[in-house]
């Protein structure tokens, strides 16, 4: 019981990962799609105005699953950290080069500068969910062996799964944040470029649903035992992600914005929890479940009840940052007098 | 060509060519020792900045002074950079663990797991205060604002508090029991709150303030240096420094308490601190020097000076580093010099806070205040004297950093060769996956792109004119300076 309270708790906080911080590297994305310094720089304008202020603070969460793999199920973190450390340290380059390249481009006034430090934001964007994405996928194909780097370093990577791995991983952060833009710009009365994400929104999200039926047939044949359990005990929530995702795309194109918010999110998240529950017990599969890899129960516990008393603290903290950034701009003065 | 094709194809084979060389562990090192040196700058920084910044916030707004405000949005705009980039490069030290030490993580993650759980959660908090204090200057009103920001300041303390329980669990690991290889038994609170968690923390976290004082305070010293007396900079320089000289003597004493700490409690780090080789009574204290074969040479020493140190009379008996086998024995000159170069800076931050004490003590007596200027009575920088003390305090910024780095060498160095002191050694903890080196290059590469992108960014903000409204919207650019 306390085993599988820690597996949700962090799986929860894997959703949340993917969920907000997966829409800011999409909003990378696109900000690298976004055009020529002019062409593109009302878009820029808006990517950076919605995901600066949240952006740290969405990030904490990829700490938050790392840290509470390696107190709860330490063998399943050494294992995978040592197998694929690979993609882990480009991944984790890929992080740096992102954060650090968006506060400087948000900083810097000459043209050249913001066109460096937003290509390395951009580019990153793209690698950093990318890796990610392989990352899953050498783990849910069984490529990671219990033990220190068992695993082949380069082949649990570079294989089907991964690859679709990643190509979903950066599919649906694209989606996901042009759907939460739309509503952002929208808010913001621009309705002309509301419009144009929602078409990204809505591209990005059939290709999302393209590549995943595509998927099925990799799955198929390079991780049957994901399949297996994607078909069956999973099936319900792989059908809540095909449904929300079209529903998503339906509210999208009739521009009820606020809603498709929920439906894309609902979908993505969706995938995350058939990923998790096609796999349960398993962590490395075919080498160690949950019970085998849990931590004792006294750190469990401990664990536990620290998030639980972090939570009463965070929750009120995060409503206040969200809900100081989500009302209008519009509404404040441009430029108060000094 | 096509064999030039066939090596492109084949290049990961080639940077993971065969299994872990010998160098695989001293590139491992190297990558956790160069990514951590540079993250406990910013890390610092990112403690002790949003105090200052809170404080030049309050004092402007208490005392309506328009160069304190400006003062507090220039340094906010600086420490969201900072701030960024101790984010991302702290995650990174969290992958190394499991990247470069999985040895260690697999077997001991759920010991030391729960500090790490706890400074995610402070670390959660100060990055939701900093998105509000930094974004919101102008939504909300300036006493509002000002709470905003105390969070961070908490938050941030609280972090280093965490992190650095799990750094003192490495020195003295405690709260489990191995059976048969086993980990059993774990007491998670016992692991976090171990014997050199209460004398490492308050080391760190006052070197934080130290360092985050001192570094700005030296470059106000710069700029009164080069002639920009004005309010604004006085204000730059006066504020870190006092901060900086309060700490500065709380430091000494904690840090001595550290040390006496080790003489009961890791032993073998004291011994090779300074260059204690044999076990005895009437050691003296040595300064400087290289290690021989049978002890520090060429040191100045200072007769008994280390015995009394420890316990206060002569023939007090120091543990020497033959109580274990010399494979077991850190790099002594190392240690030895990182030691005595910490201590110098230390003193030398120690001797400027004593000068401020004194000029405060004399500008109260005829009635000024530190930061008069000459016209109402000559505060501290129109004293004789005052263009040295802006050169040292100058001197001091880097000699923080240096304190912060040495101090923090002789704790990692002091350890070797163990990852956990006397259970696992650093060999045994290493992922044993081969291309260790490849991943140390490109680590190198990164950090150092990052830190040039990061100093010429920082020198852009504190040359530039304009403020925007909010510390962060960079896109407004018609802002006057306040």
């Amino acid at each position: 019981m306390l085993v599988d309270t820690a597996l949700a708790v962090m799986w929860a906080g894997l959703t949340c990962y993917a969920l907000f911080a997966g829409a800011d590297f999409g909003a990378g994305v696109w900000d690298l799609f976004a055009g020529g310094a002019s062409r593109g720089a009302r878009q820029r304008r808006v990517i950076e105005h919605s995901i600066g202020p949240i952006w740290e603070a969405n990030h904490v969460w990829l700490i938050f699953v790392i840290v509470l793999l390696w107190a709860c199920f330490s063998p399943v973190f050494a294992a995978v950290m040592s197998t694929l450390y690979v993609p882990l340290t480009l991944a984790a380059l890929g992080i740096i080069a992102r954060g650090a390249a968006f506060a400087f481009r948000k900083v810097s006034t000459e043209l050249w500068q913001q066109r460096l430090f937003g290509a390395f934001f951009a580019l990153s964007s793209l690698l950093t969910p990318f890796f990610l994405g392989a990352v899953a996928g050498g783990v849910a194909s069984g490529r990671v062996p219990a033990g220190l780097a068992e695993g082949d370093v380069i082949t649990s990577w570079l294989n089907p799964t991964s690859a679709l791995g990643g190509a979903l991983a950066v599919l649906t952060c694209a989606h996901l944040a042009a759907v939460y833009l739309c509503a952002d710009v929208a808010r913001d009365g621009d309705a002309e470029l509301a419009r144009a994400f929602a078409r990204r929104a809505i591209a990005t999200g059939l290709a999302s649903g393209a590549v995943a039926l595509a998927g099925t047939a990799v799955l198929h044949a390079d991780a049957p035992a994901l399949f297996h359990g994607l078909t069956h005990r999973a099936l319900p929530l792989v059908v809540l992600s095909a449904v929300s995702g079209v529903a998503g795309l339906a509210l999208l194109a009739t521009r009820h914005y606020l809603a498709a918010r929920v439906a894309a999110a609902l979908a993505v998240a969706a995938i995350l929890w058939s990923w998790g529950a096609a796999q349960y017990p398993a962590m490395l599969v075919g080498s160690l479940t949950a019970s085998q890899s849990a931590s004792q129960p006294p750190v469990l516990s401990a664990c536990l009840i620290s998030l639980a008393c972090g939570a009463a603290l965070l929750i009120p903290s995060l409503w206040l940052l969200y809900a100081t950034f989500q009302r209008a701009n519009t509404s404040e003065p441009e430029h108060p007098p000094a | 060509m096509p064999a030039a094709i066939a090596a492109l194809g084949s290049w990961p084979a080639v940077l993971l060519a065969g299994p872990a060389g010998p160098g695989d562990l001293p590139a491992a090192r190297a990558q956790m020792g160069f990514s951590l040196a540079w993250h406990i700058i910013v890390a610092c920084l990112g403690v002790g900045l949003p105090a200052l910044t809170l404080l030049a916030e309050w004092l402007g707004i208490r005392r309506e002074d328009p160069a304190l405000k400006l003062l507090a949005r220039r340094w906010a705009r600086a420490m969201g950079v900072l701030f960024a980039v101790g984010a991302v490069s702290g995650t990174i030290l969290s992958f190394e663990m499991g990247l470069l030490w999985p040895g260690l993580m697999g077997r001991f993650g759920q010991v030391i797991g729960l500090p790490f759980a706890l400074e995610g959660i402070a670390f959660f908090i100060e990055a939701i205060f900093l998105g509000i204090y930094l974004y919101a200057w102008d939504r909300l009103p300036p006493r509002r604002h000002l709470l905003t920001g105390i969070p961070i300041v908490v938050a941030g303390t609280a972090s280093a508090f965490f992190v650095v329980c799990a750094n003192a669990w490495m020195n003295q690991p405690r709260g489990y029991t191995l059976r048969d290889g086993k980990v059993v038994h774990v007491d998670p609170w016992a692991a976090m709150l171990n014997p050199a968690s209460p004398p490492q923390t308050v080391h760190m976290i006052l070197a934080a303030f130290m360092v985050a004082s001192f570094l700005t305070a030296s470059v106000y010293a710069v700029a009164l240096l080069r002639g920009r007396r004005d309010a604004y900079h006085r204000a730059g320089f006066a504020i870190p420094f006092t901060l900086g000289a309060v700490v500065a003597p709380f430091q000494i004493v904690v840090g001595d308490w550290a040390a006496r700490f080790l003489s009961d409690y890791q032993p073998v780090k004291l011994a090779a601190i300074e260059g204690v080789y044999h076990t005895g009574s009437h050691i003296p204290l040595t300064v400087g020097g290289v290690a021989g074969d049978n002890g520090l040479q060429y040191g100045l020493e200072v007769p008994d000076g280390l015995s009394l140190l420890v316990g206060y009379r002569t023939d007090t008996v120091v543990k020497g580093l033959d109580q274990v086998p010399r494979n077991q024995w850190p790099a002594v000159t190392g240690v030895h010099w990182a030691f005595d170069l910490m201590v110098a800076c230390g003193f030398f931050m120690l001797g400027l806070g004593v000068w401020l004490l004194l000029a405060w003590w004399r500008t109260r007596r005829s009635g000024g205040g530190l930061l008069d200027r000459r016209d109402s009575g000559g505060g501290l920088l129109d004293r004789r004297g005052s263009r040295l003390l802006l050169a040292l305090v100058a001197l001091a910024g880097p000699a923080s950093v240096v304190a912060l780095e040495s101090g923090w060498s002789v704790t990692e160095l002091g350890r070797q060769p163990w990852i956990v002191y006397g259970v696992m050694s650093v060999r045994d903890a290493v992922n044993p996956a081969p291309g260790l080196m490849t991943g140390l290059w490109l680590v190198l590469a990164v950090y150092a792109a990052m830190t040039v992108a990061t100093v010429y960014v920082l020198r852009r903000l504190a040359r530039g004119t304009a403020v925007p409204v909010a510390p962060q919207e960079a896109d407004v650019r018609d802002y006057p300076v306040v």
